[in-house]
């Protein structure tokens, strides 16, 4: 299956810094990509190039195989970080500008957009002006906008700032909805919670450098650390002492006597090994692998740590 | 549906259809036709008439004053003790005492006395009139036939023809082309200033709204900013027309209404004038050309008048437009490079510098419209669309004229690809206010 899109190689400088360097990225069809990366880390410059705005120095992007050209622009819906839309005109007028702006004809443009004015209950907003809409409406409205002419590609940043929760769940499950009707999305966020709820594959940008890309799944299978996370009740000294040199304590909680541990298994030991040894000791109230969070693997890779801060992957 | 076209239509109408709009296209022509119709409706109401009570001594001005609209001389002989009392509240606002034997004796002056300062007009009136009185007596002393003076003191006037190129005279109307043309670059000074902050303010507007980065990612930043422009034109043309229209028809409105009278008399008055002035004409051309009837001839006249207006109209259109596109582009990149209103004084002033320095050259060019520095302005883009406006009537050679309008639409087309390189940049960088240098550099920054 052709990527539908391919970013080769990208390098963009701007006057005083370096925006990308030589970043490469794949996101196949049909699923939901995750691209992070701290404040300023190129990528709005990344983004910006795939929508066209700006080009980059050197390197290519691709497009369902062929050279990105000015024709692609209907086939993207992009949803900026720093969003907004004429204040004094009325939502029905600008959506309408807007769509037809993307290549949809008038007719079609404005049953569509019934369509989700109806969906999203707004149906009599048609008529009042922007900055009659609280910054959430607005948001609602600048969502009809980006996905209406039924883009391949969908790139959001920042898609959930500014909406309530009940709001940002209603366009979580329009983005899944839309995946699985057959568009592709780039999402960009610093949340990463909905990374991990929404996204299949990832790439992580800092410093104009990708540092890491690849499904979410395996990324964090890449990053566990062996760790297990027990709670059991009984006593923790003798439980401390059964590990012998096989396992390590990491962390220790307690409450009367049920305590929870943290443990990493040394050497190539296996989790049945650490049960057998502490069995006679405790009863295991719940055994789980403790599985890196995006957030500790972010922060982790952004800072160049080797190991993972296990302690708070503990308190999540 | 072409997306330029689209913008356009945005642009248009969402200008248009704002109330600021509507008010503008009224208040406009109210107020330039105010500007027409007060000064001649109060000169009309100006009831201040004085009235001079004369106490002439020497006898030599009785009945010679000319009384005019404003000053009405009344001659008395009571003491100027009873005139001053009878100065209070009687009809009089002036006394005049004219002691002596005017005459002869240069020491004894005439007084005026008033109860309130007379303008300076009217003093001067006075003064002269008596002039007059005197001067005729002198020549008379001097046994002078005053209607011989007259006859000797005919006015000359000046038949100016063109001689041109086919050896052929034509009558030309410099005055008459001059003033359209200083008038159309008046208009297009302030359309440029006016439409071109337009499309400054809707740039800043949809950066300030972030907007912008929507659309951008829809259309090219060039086809915005094209389709702004071209916009904004079609809302100045709309206004300009409408001005046009509404101002026509409230001055006639006014005028009908409010000078029934006058303009009956001044309808007579035209024709009259007409008549003489025709009269003059073919006494003029007859002596020119004896072969050709009358009528040709004032056809001919007619023709060529109508010629040149017709080449100041059309350069006009075109100094207009380009112009426009020119500037309107710089005032967009301009927009594209603050992020508010407040930060643009330090852009404005060096684009607003060769127009306004359009107008301090076209002053010297009406005393010598040939000069180098004349032949230059006219030719340098930035400044040609008003400085050849101005140069139009005085007979600008063909290859200046083509030369000026070539390098017009080079430049516009450099400038806007100067405007277009600062506008992509410009329209996605928030922050800091960019320096001379950085907007240089923008200029190469790939697309």
């Amino acid at each position: 299956m052709t990527p539908i899109l391919e970013v080769k190689n990208i390098h963009k400088n701007y006057a005083n810094h370096v925006a990308l360097k030589d970043v490469s990225i794949v996101v196949e069809p049909q699923k939901i990509f995750g691209l992070l990366g701290p404040n300023g880390a190129g990528k709005t410059s990344l983004i910006r190039i795939i929508n066209q705005i700006t080009g980059p120095d050197k390197g290519e992007v691709l497009f369902n195989g062929e050279h990105l050209a000015p024709k692609h622009v209907d086939y993207i819906g992009y949803l900026p970080e720093e969003r907004g839309l004429y204040k004094k005109m009325s939502v029905g007028e600008q959506v309408m500008y807007l769509a037809q702006l993307k290549g949809l004809k008038k007719s079609e443009a404005k049953a569509r957009l019934q369509q989700w004015f109806k969906k999203f209950e707004i149906e009599n907003w048609w008529d009042k002006k922007i900055e009659e809409l609280s910054k959430g409406m607005q948001q609602k409205v600048q969502f009809i906008v980006t996905v209406l002419h039924e883009p391949k590609l969908l790139i959001l940043d920042e898609p959930f700032s500014g909406f309530d929760p009940i709001n940002a769940q209603l366009i979580k499950n329009e983005i899944l909805e839309l995946r699985d009707k057959g568009a592709t999305i780039i999402f960009s966020t610093h949340n990463m919670g909905s990374v991990e709820e929404l996204c299949d594959n990832i790439a992580l940008i800092n410093k104009a450098e990708k540092l890491l890309d690849g499904s979410v799944k395996d990324i964090r299978k890449t990053y566990k650390s062996n760790t297990f996370k027990v709670t059991f009740k009984g006593n923790l000294i003798g439980f401390t002492n059964s590990l012998w040199a096989g396992a390590e304590l990491l962390a220790k909680k307690s409450e009367e006597d049920v305590h929870t541990v943290t443990v990493k298994m040394l050497h190539q030991n296996k989790p049945n090994d650490l049960l057998q040894a502490v069995l006679n000791n405790a009863e295991i109230l719940s055994f789980n692998e403790i599985v890196p969070s995006m957030n500790d693997i972010f922060i982790s890779v952004v800072e160049n740590k080797t190991t993972l801060n296990t302690q708070s992957a503990f308190t999540e | 549906m072409n997306k330029l076209l689209l913008i356009i239509q945005r642009e248009y109408f969402s200008r248009v259809k704002k109330k600021s709009f509507l008010i503008m296209t009224i208040l406009g022509p109210v107020l330039l036709a105010g500007l027409m119709v007060v000064p001649v409706w109060l000169a009309m109401r100006d009831k201040t008439d004085h009235q001079v009570l004369v106490l002439d001594h020497s006898g030599l001005f009785l009945d010679k004053l000319p009384n005019t609209k404003q000053i009405k001389f009344t001659y008395g002989a009571e003491s100027i003790q009873t005139a001053k009392a009878k100065l209070k509240d009687g009809p009089f606002d002036m006394i005049m005492e004219i002691k002596g034997d005017a005459l002869n004796d240069t020491k004894t002056t005439p007084v005026l006395y008033y109860k309130k300062q007379p303008g300076i007009s009217v003093e001067q009136y006075i003064t002269n009139t008596m002039e007059n009185v005197l001067f005729d007596y002198r020549l008379q002393g001097d046994s002078i036939d005053l209607t011989k003076i007259d006859k000797a003191r005919r006015p000359v006037e000046l038949l100016t023809l063109k001689v041109t190129e086919d050896g052929k005279d034509e009558k030309t109307n410099t005055e008459i082309n001059m003033a359209i043309g200083f008038a159309c670059a008046i208009a297009i000074y302030f359309m440029i200033f006016l439409y071109g902050s337009q499309v400054m303010r809707g740039v800043i507007e949809e950066k300030s709204n972030r907007i912008v980065e929507v659309i951008v990612s829809s259309v090219k930043p060039f086809q915005l900013m094209l389709g702004k422009i071209i916009g904004v034109a079609f809302v100045g043309l709309t206004q300009f027309i409408l001005w046009i229209v509404l101002t026509l028809l409230i001055q006639t409105a006014v005028t009908t209404v409010l000078f029934k009278d006058q303009l009956a008399d001044t309808v007579k008055h035209n024709s009259q004038m007409e008549k003489v002035m025709k009269n003059d004409l073919s006494a003029g051309i007859n002596k020119m050309d004896k072969v050709e009837s009358t009528n040709e001839v004032i056809e001919l006249f007619n023709n060529v008048s109508n010629i040149n207006i017709s080449k100041v109209l059309m350069c006009f259109a075109f100094y207009f437009l380009f112009g426009y596109l020119l500037y309107a582009a710089l005032f967009a990149a301009i927009g594209s490079a603050v992020d508010s209103e407040a930060d643009t004084q330090q852009f404005i002033l060096p684009v607003t510098i060769p127009l306004i320095a359009s107008f301090i050259i076209a002053q010297s060019i009406v005393t010598d419209p040939d000069s180098s520095m004349a032949q230059f302005f006219s030719i340098f883009p930035l400044t040609s669309p008003i400085v050849m406006m101005v140069r139009l009537p005085f007979d600008v050679p063909v290859w200046e004229l083509a030369l000026s309008m070539f390098c017009l639409v080079i430049g516009f087309l450099f400038f806007t690809w100067v405007a277009g390189k600062i506008y992509r940049t410009g329209i996605l960088m928030y922050g800091k206010k960019p320096t001379w240098k950085e907007l240089g550099k923008w200029l190469f920054y790939k697309g």
